[in-house]
């Protein structure tokens, strides 16, 4: 196990990129500290899985070192990293049984006979796949040959990380969730180093302890679930954290005023002179619906009910503006809608921007 | 999935049936008839039960070009299947070279029997051709028109010339279909060379080698023109494989009945070997 440290890490595909745009990884610095679960969270094409290949030296990237620990592995292959890695697609060996195929990194390693057959009956019992060890892995269900690909990695004890890429695509829905609190359990247990990437912000927000938000090749955040949901460090991670996402409108701050949708509202801090675009961001769980004349005027456009809470589409002054009320609560005639003041995040060019005076937490 | 059971659906099947009929068991029954009779022309024959049979299965001649065949059959085999996967091995994955490779793969095939066979005739020829002079220039003493291991051997170098790339193409193809995350994941597993071929790449070409084995099985076990074309089944009798025999019984001597006796041993024993090899196969995909 390992601390893992990227140091001024870039990647681009092209042999010799020139603008920013030419890097499918842009500048990142970051240091996964040993046995922590994170979470890599972006949409496709953001440059997680690059990030992921970096880290499993399936790929060597354009600029800048990757330490585990102290020792330099930039450009050592995947065999010499010591890492294990989950594919999307479950990765097995068809002709091999499923005790077979857990033992194959093993023997490839050279390890004895004896050994590999006590770790390999270990893994076999966590993973719950003990009474089909000698079944040939070809004939397993798509989540079963997904606890496969996990099990090459967990027989190996002196793992540096397990790298998770989106493994839970195949899965059935109802496999899903029991195999990523099983994941959670195994992390407790044996306190692997977990890098788990997806673009699923349910499956990132319940396995990790911290989320790294990508967006277009850069780490936008990297934070626990509850500051990616408090205080998003850029629009697109309000945007795709929460559901439906973060409200963002066009806004004028002047001191600790913020004055949007044609009213002003006195905020708990102050800002100081904001050049560039600036930008409100209010959760849609922050805004409440009220009696006309008493909040924003905004205009519903229709109401889903999904059971534990209705989302209230609405428009307020020309942009989307969505509410989200509790079971039960009735959208009254003519709404207008009212912010809770201390939940606003002022962005400037798209960046958050942290007020300074009362109440800053 | 419940199967609907509906027998009156057999009867979409008679126009195929009729087809069939026309083009193949019509003209497989006059060669049954053939073996069961014998005729001295003008249209009389008389019934000789299974005379043909007999004599066809104990004449010394049938047995020899009968064993001239099978090793044919297993030399061809035995080169071109694994020659075919290391070639393929061997090809770029994608991108320009992997086109070029493929065409210049696919040429082979695309020349007609005869033609491969007049080609090598020439080509070996001692006195002419640039592979057998050059072969006598660097010292062997090559004519496969005199000698028996030379015929042999040219055959089985035009056959492999003409086929491996059939070979090739299939196992390539093969190979592409494994996705890259296989060689990524045995690369975590710090698999070695070999166990990548063992344990990815042959069972995911396991089915298009099926095919291949079979394929050439059929038409090396079948072959004809070429041999025909370039060695007409010399010197003496050495490359008389099985059509080569049958044609001269046949067309040659015009023993109708013992040809026609032939043609169905033939017949069965092709059909028999694939009947094997699908079962077999079928078998496999069971388990």
């Amino acid at each position: 196990m390992a601390r893992i440290t990227l140091d001024k890490l870039a990647h681009s595909y092209l042999a010799k990129p020139k603008t920013d745009a030419d890097f499918a990884l842009k500048e990142i610095d970051h240091v996964w500290e040993d046995g922590g679960a994170y979470a890599l969270l972006g949409p496709s094409g953001c440059g997680k899985t690059t990030l992921l290949n970096i880290i499993s030296g399936l790929l060597v990237p354009s600029l800048g070192t990757i330490r585990f620990d102290d020792r330099d592995v930039t450009r050592l292959a995947p065999e010499q990293r010591n890492i294990a890695q989950v594919f999307q697609f479950p990765v097995i060996y068809d002709t091999m049984t499923v005790a077979e195929n857990l033992a194959f990194p093993l023997a490839n390693r050279g390890v004895a006979r004896d050994e590999i057959k006590k770790r390999v009956g270990e893994a076999l019992a966590m993973l719950g796949l003990a009474g089909k060890a000698n079944r040939k892995a070809r004939g397993l269900t798509a989540d079963e040959k997904q606890k496969i690909s996990l099990g090459r990695g967990l027989v190996r004890y002196d793992v540096n990380a397990i790298l998770f890429d989106e493994p839970l695509t195949v899965i059935d829905p109802h496999m899903k969730w029991q195999l990523r609190t099983q994941l959670k359990a195994l992390h407790r247990r044996f306190g692997h180093t977990m890098i788990y990437v997806t673009h699923d912000q349910t499956e990132a927000l319940t396995f990790a302890d911290k989320v790294v938000v990508m967006y277009e090749g850069e780490v936008v955040q990297i934070g626990t679930p509850e500051e990616l949901f408090d205080q998003p460090a850029h629009t697109f991670v309000g945007y795709f954290i929460g559901s439906p996402g973060m409200n963002v409108l066009p806004c004028e701050v002047a001191g600790d005023r913020v004055r949007f949708g044609g009213r002003e509202i006195a905020l708990n801090r102050g800002y100081p002179a904001l050049a560039g675009r600036t930008e409100i961001g209010i959760r849609p769980e922050f805004v409440r619906l009220a009696s006309p004349g008493e909040g924003l005027p905004i205009v519903i456009s229709r109401v889903e009910d999904i059971g534990r809470f209705k989302i209230v589409r609405a428009r307020l002054d020309g942009h989307s503006f969505d509410a989200v009320l509790p079971e039960g609560a009735e959208v009254p005639e003519g709404a207008t809608a009212v912010v809770d003041p201390a939940r606003i995040n002022i962005y400037q060019d798209s960046h958050l921007v942290r007020g300074q005076g009362r109440g800053e937490a | 999935m419940e199967k609907t059971l509906n027998n009156k659906a057999w009867f979409m099947v008679l126009p195929v049936l009729f087809i069939v009929a026309l083009n193949a068991i019509v003209p497989l029954m006059t060669v049954v008839n053939y073996s069961v009779q014998e005729t001295f022309g003008n249209n009389v024959f008389f019934f000789e039960g299974t005379r043909w049979f007999s004599e066809v299965l104990a004449s010394g001649r049938f047995h020899a070009s009968l064993q001239r065949q099978l090793l044919l059959t297993a030399t061809i085999l035995v080169i071109e299947i694994p020659l075919g996967v290391a070639i393929a091995l061997t090809m770029p994955r994608r991108g320009f070279w992997a086109s070029v490779c493929l065409v210049l793969m696919a040429l082979p095939l695309l020349i007609p029997w005869n033609v491969v066979g007049a080609m090598w005739n020439i080509y070996a020829l001692p006195d002419i051709g640039l592979l057998g002079y050059g072969l006598n220039w660097l010292g062997f003493d090559y004519d496969y028109t005199q000698q028996p291991t030379a015929a042999w051997f040219t055959v089985v170098l035009m056959d492999v010339w003409h086929w491996t790339s059939l070979v090739v193409l299939l196992a390539y193809a093969g190979l592409r279909s494994i996705d890259d995350n296989y060689y990524r994941a045995a690369q975590i597993d710090g698999a070695s060379r070999w166990a990548v071929f063992r344990y990815i790449q042959l069972p995911k070409m396991k089915h298009v080698l099926t095919i291949a084995i079979l394929l050439r099985f059929m038409d090396s076990f079948m072959i004809y023109t070429e041999p025909f074309v370039l060695t007409g089944g010399g010197p003496g009798n050495a490359t008389t494989v099985l059509s080569i025999d049958l044609v001269k019984a046949a067309l040659g001597e015009f023993n109708l009945g013992i040809a026609a006796a032939m043609s169905i041993i033939y017949f069965l024993m092709t059909l028999l070997v694939c009947w094997l090899f699908y079962t077999i196969v079928m078998q496999g995909e069971k388990e």
